[in-house]
């Protein structure tokens, strides 16, 4: 284990050191201590690596990632996991706002509570948080899944396309065009593999299921007069 | 973008460092705003009756001691000053409205930046760090303090626009965001006495809550009255005599972050600005809520 200190290196030192890091490399378990809110801390890492951070992170940890896993002991800033690509995100405390925002694979499993606009714009990226998220979450949603152990803030998943949302709460309020769906067992199977996956101890079977009405897609004539 | 920072005390044995954690915090906020930085102490009380003013001219060589001769002499009383850099904390010996009122007869050129009988608000052009340290923040003990980095917006750099702003007695307010609904409230409280120093929207939120302390509100329901009224975007930082307060509005789209420990509670607009005070590392750290009104108060002094 690569134990690097942030009271003695720049983020800049260490996140160019990750990322000079050839695929194959043998340096493959690493350690960041002192976070104390940097920005932008390990982000565009692009390589199977596994880096555990202890302490809170600022904005933008672990951004675009590919292929690493990435584990914050503290809570996480603003921005996290952004548009990750591949491998893991996993917070043991809480993320603030736009967690996984834009994100395209991979999987991001928040153990606390998630912040506003969680998932917004996500496109193929799983999410999995065992606590509550905040207001506008899952808000222009394409593909991928949002999975909610706890409660949701207002207009949830609004202007949604065709991600998954599942939550086992109370959702304060549907943004435009989401709705209620039918938890299929197909639906149930993928959320308890999910589950299983983010290793987040919950029943499947108490989710309720959330997706697009699909009534934004096209225009409709019964909306001619609003232009 | 600006930066905010609040700190509040409820460990007294912590007050003689106050400023000391206020510098650090302000400073991890210099990205945030490097145009101006501006400060609001709740530091030693006047003595007695006595009011304390913080007043500003830009003019190194203002003759303060000449000033402070003709208030005492007006007034038949005692004044005290104290001059750091281009501010001036006149201790006199009588209530802050007379004092205010005589100067905007006598010496328009005299801009008061803060009144009260504790607080003192310093705010100035220039990176937070030289600001800060212009004015020996460091050295200044303490209840509560608010700091503010600004990059400016919706108004021009200078001292004068730069926050806290103060409307009312030991009350000052930093803001980061922008209000839409300024011109109608300025009016609103124009009518309802109100005389405005800048055409800054944070100064209208200020002299809004003002207002509705000023009609016998507490520090939350002014605060909550503040979310029907002002329209727009903000994370708000309060102080009072007493009194430290969080709001953000309901979109919450500008940043906060608060922390509590057994000794203090820090507001920041990241957690950066949190994480070198004592005990952050295990403090109860959290994003206040949209629409939800934070506040805490002083205990009689132990």
């Amino acid at each position: 284990m690569i134990t690097v200190d942030l009271a003695e290196t720049s983020v800049r030192d260490l996140n160019q050191r990750l990322h000079k890091l050839p695929k194959d490399t043998n340096e493959r378990a690493w350690r960041v201590v002192n976070p104390k809110g940097a920005h932008a801390l390990v982000a565009g890492l692009d390589a199977p690596i596994e880096v555990t951070i202890d302490g809170h992170p600022g904005y933008y940890c672990a951004g675009m990632n590919k292929e690493a896993t990435v584990i914050v002991n503290g809570h996480c800033g603003v921005g996290l996991a952004e548009n990750m690509m591949s491998g893991e995100v996993r917070v043991k405390g809480n993320a603030s706002d736009a967690a996984g925002a834009t994100g395209r694979g991979g999987l991001l499993v928040v153990e606390g509570d998630a912040g506003l606009r969680c998932g917004i714009s996500m496109k193929g990226i799983d999410i999995v948080v065992a606590g509550s998220v905040g207001h506008m979450s899952a808000f222009m949603a394409q593909t991928g899944s949002l999975v909610v152990c706890g409660d949701v803030g207002s207009s949830f998943g609004d202007s949604i396309y065709e991600a998954r949302l599942y939550v086992q709460g109370k959702v304060e309020s549907l943004g435009a065009d989401c709705i209620e769906k039918k938890m299929t067992p197909h639906h149930l199977a993928k959320l308890e593999k999910l589950l299983k996956r983010a290793g987040i101890e919950a029943d499947a079977r108490r989710f309720r299921r959330y997706g697009s009405a699909r009534r934004l897609y096209n225009f409709h004539v019964d909306n001619v007069d609003a232009y | 973008m600006c930066g905010i920072v609040g700190l509040f005390l409820k460990n007294p044995s912590m007050r003689p460092k106050l400023g000391k954690h206020l510098r650090t915090m302000l400073i991890e906020m210099t990205e945030r705003g490097p145009d101006s930085a501006g400060i609001a102490v709740y530091h030693r009380p006047a003595a007695g009756k006595s009011s304390k003013l913080t007043l500003f001219n830009a003019d190194p060589k203002f003759p303060w001691r000449e000033v402070g001769g003709q208030l005492g002499q007006a007034l038949d009383t005692e004044v005290d000053f104290e001059v750091k850099a281009n501010h001036a904390v006149m201790t006199v010996g009588a209530d802050d409205e007379i004092v205010r009122d005589w100067l905007r007869q006598n010496h328009p050129e005299i801009r008061v930046m803060g009144y009260g009988r504790l607080m003192e608000v310093y705010k100035d052009m220039g990176l937070p760090a030289e600001v800060a340290d212009r004015y020996g923040l460091a050295g200044m003990e303490g209840t509560h303090a608010i700091g503010h980095t600004r990059m400016a917006t919706e108004s021009a750099v200078t001292t004068e626009h730069s926050h806290p702003f103060t409307a009312a007695s030991d009350m000052c307010l930093v803001h980061n965001g922008s209000l839409s609904n300024h011109n109608n409230m300025r009016k609103w409280l124009k009518k309802r006495g109100h005389i405005f120093e800048t055409d800054n929207d944070s100064e209208v939120a200020a002299r809004y809550f003002a207002q509705r302390l000023s009609e016998g509100a507490s520090l939350k329901e002014a605060l909550e009255a503040g979310l029907a009224d002002l329209d727009g975007f903000y994370t708000f930082t309060m102080g009072t005599r007493d009194g430290f307060a969080v709001l953000r509005d309901a979109f919450a789209c500008k940043p906060a972050v608060l922390a509590e420990t057994d000794d203090w509670v820090a507001m920041a607009s990241e957690y950066r600005s949190i994480a070198n005070l004592p005990g952050a590392d295990k403090a109860k750290v959290w994003a206040p809520a949209p629409s939800v009104v934070y506040t805490w108060e002083v205990k009689a002094a132990a």
